[in-house]
């Protein structure tokens, strides 16, 4: 391990969020999460629905106030972040969402969809110059010129959601939230988009944090995976490590339940059910370094059988 | 070996739209057998949900089907019923499981009623003796501390034990069919996978033929005896779960199978399926998939192939396995299923 450490892009340091705070009914969303995402890096934050992954996401962009904790752009703080400073800070980080249907205001044309951070931000000189942007960019995403004047309800999903792509990259930001970005589309369309984004990456040299529920697209797509479950993140570490080598028993779980398109293995395969003891019973835990890079969230002893399993 | 208990013959299905007809299910023909789990695999559009809804006979208005589209069960074409003859079939003898279960629940009505609504109407069961059975199958379908939950409203479980509450429903009244359309895409992968596991359970106690329509190939390659596998309102391949994995011919069955990762898929090996699926208001001449098939041939873009056997069991349509085609090579992904497809062979004919 000579190489030097990369840069750190974005950095969450024990973040908190809870709704209801003090309540009955207090939810915490986010639970103590500390990770940090690298420039230029695909971070894969992976869980069921409930677990935080997309609140963590919306929280990065200020869609939500955290209830504690800091968030670090950069190396400074944007935690609290308002007025031009935040329109100043999400021209660098931008979103692109779920459901290509919704998150595309139906009463507009694609040019101005995709123009509406340039306009916003002042980024085109004048009116030619905006709508060269905007051809740009439809052929950075595989669309035409002409699809410039049409509106969303005329594209197909998968079509939709590269209009999504091409306005999160209008502003050119160096990061990306991608919230579940291909759940919405057909597998077929899936696999576009997905290579899209990462052929984007590579050109553009971004950032993304890529939030799904698809485990075997994150690892395909992603270089670090994050697992969060309840809140609260349990495992972080290289795709390969938390996939071939995963050290909680929820990731295993998880992993156990994954379907693969593969007859004889499928007739093999055991889901291992999640005992949540290791979560509840009220010990304290912290994120403890196991292997060079590969973080669980234990006590230790737990981080000695669980390496000790792994070693198996 | 064979035992068809229902037999689905040349069905078209065409809706007749402001936009002009589209014709949603061009000329599907298949067998279920007593017993199997048949999948219906392909993406939206395609009409795996159209092929269900016109099983359950609720098909919209639109709908115009022609007369020698026939669906035989049990001797008779379901397409002849009147709706009256349709309630007896609908949810006892051929039932459903739908995607959804918030929309497939009525929120204003007890989950045990919901469950033993069915063996009132069916069974002619009086009300006590439908509610005592509606625990048994609560109990049956996995649900903790099923007494105290049968007067629970839908909004108070969980996804996945709605889902549970749905089989529940269909299971009720043991039907001889049972259709899931996408049972388990609303679910988080771990509920999903008790889910499934509850299916087959229940499928070896009960005997009924399941057909499982779903997108997700991993699913149908835990679940599925047979898979068909349709594109743009037809069937383009359909075999045995092993022929379809290890000796898949239709060059779509190839790129649905590339454009999966699975978590061993190394980086940049993803093959998308280029462009989208076409417009049914308007299907091309020839081969369908044509304008997305790197392997096209010229008649492709002329004549609609028909199915090639490629075995007793397995047929596809694409004219690759005409004799006079060119051999192509298919995706080195591909090859290597087909390589898995020899040593089973091999394996099996040794024993």
């Amino acid at each position: 391990m000579t190489e030097e450490t990369p840069k750190k892009l974005v950095e969450l340091k024990d973040l908190q969020l809870y709704f209801n705070k003090g309540k009955a009914n207090e939810v915490r969303a986010i639970d103590h999460v500390t990770f940090d995402i690298y420039e230029g890096e695909i971070f894969g934050l992976v869980g069921e629905s409930g677990s935080g992954k997309t609140t963590i996401g919306r929280t990065i962009l200020k869609l939500h106030e955290p209830t504690a904790g800091e968030i670090l752009f950069n190396g400074e703080d944007v935690t609290h972040l308002k007025g031009k400073a935040l329109l100043e800070f999400r021209k660098n980080a931008q979103m692109i969402f779920q459901d290509p249907q919704a998150s595309l205001n139906g009463r507009m044309k694609v040019r101005d969809i995709i123009a509406e951070g340039i306009d916003i931000n002042k980024l085109a000189k004048d009116r030619t110059d905006r709508d060269n942007k905007v051809q740009q960019l439809l052929k950075l995403v595989g669309l035409n010129e002409d699809h410039a004047t049409r509106y969303p309800h005329e594209f197909s999903g998968g079509q939709r959601q590269r209009i999504g792509i091409a306005r999160a990259l209008a502003v050119d930001p160096k990061f990306i939230i991608a919230d579940e970005p291909i759940s919405a589309l057909d597998v077929s369309i899936q696999a576009q988009v997905v290579n899209l984004m990462k052929d984007l990456q590579k050109r553009h040299s971004l950032t993304y944090l890529f939030i799904a529920h698809d485990l075997s697209m994150v690892k395909y797509i992603s270089d670090r995976i994050g697992v969060m479950h309840w809140g609260k993140l349990l495992e972080i570490g290289t795709a390969d490590a938390v996939y071939n080598h995963p050290l909680h028993p929820y990731t295993k779980s998880l992993l156990s339940a994954i379907p693969v398109p593969d007859p004889e293995v499928e007739s093999l395969r055991q889901h291992v059910e999640y005992d949540t003891t290791v979560e509840t019973d009220g010990k304290e835990r912290h994120m403890v370094e196991a292997n060079p890079g590969h973080f669980v969230l234990a006590t230790d002893e737990e981080v000695a059988l669980y390496k000790l399993q792994q070693n198996k | 070996m064979s035992n068809p208990i229902l037999k689905v013959e040349n069905l078209h299905v065409n809706f007749n739209t402001y936009a002009g007809t589209v014709q949603a299910i061009r000329d599907v023909s298949f067998d279920l057998n007593k017993g199997e789990t048949l999948a219906i695999v392909g993406e939206s559009g395609s009409g795996k949900s159209v092929t269900t809804k016109t099983l359950m006979g609720l098909n919209a208005k639109n709908a115009l089907i022609p007369d020698n589209s026939r669906l035989i069960f049990k001797d008779r074409n379901l397409l002849d019923l009147k709706e009256e003859e349709w309630q007896s079939v609908r949810g006892n003898e051929i039932a459903m499981i739908f995607q959804d279960p918030m929309t497939s629940l009525d929120p204003t009505m007890r989950i045990g009623m919901q469950i033993a609504e069915p063996l009132m109407k069916h069974r002619k069961m009086k009300k006590v003796a439908a509610l005592a059975r509606a625990l048994e199958l609560m109990k049956g379908v996995g649900i903790p501390n099923a007494e105290e939950h049968i007067n629970d409203y839908p909004h108070q479980w969980s996804g996945g034990m709605r889902q549970r509450a749905v089989i529940a429903i269909a299971l009720a009244v043991d039907p001889e069919i049972l259709i899931a359309d996408e049972p388990t895409t609303a679910l988080d992968v771990t509920i999903q996978a008790q889910i499934l596991k509850l299916m087959k359970e229940l499928q070896k106690d009960t005997g009924s033929s399941i057909i499982f329509i779903t997108h997700d190939l991993g699913v149908v390659a835990g679940m599925a005896n047979r898979v068909a596998v349709m594109y743009a309102g037809k069937i383009v391949e359909y075999g045995t779960v092993d022929e379809i994995f290890f000796n898949p011919q239709h060059p779509y069955t190839w790129g649905l199978l590339n454009s999966m990762p699975t978590t061993d898929t190394k980086v940049g090996s993803l093959v998308a399926i280029p462009g989208t699926p076409p417009d049914l208001l308007d299907p091309p001449t020839g081969d369908a998939f044509a304008s997305r098939n790197e392997y096209a041939l010229a008649i492709d873009l002329k004549e609609e192939p028909p199915f090639f056997r490629v075995s007793d069991t397995h047929y596809a349509a694409t004219w690759l396995l005409d004799e006079r085609a060119p051999k192509v090579t298919p995706p080195v992904q591909i090859q290597r299923r087909w390589e898995r497809w020899r040593e089973i062979q091999g394996q099996e004919a040794q024993s």
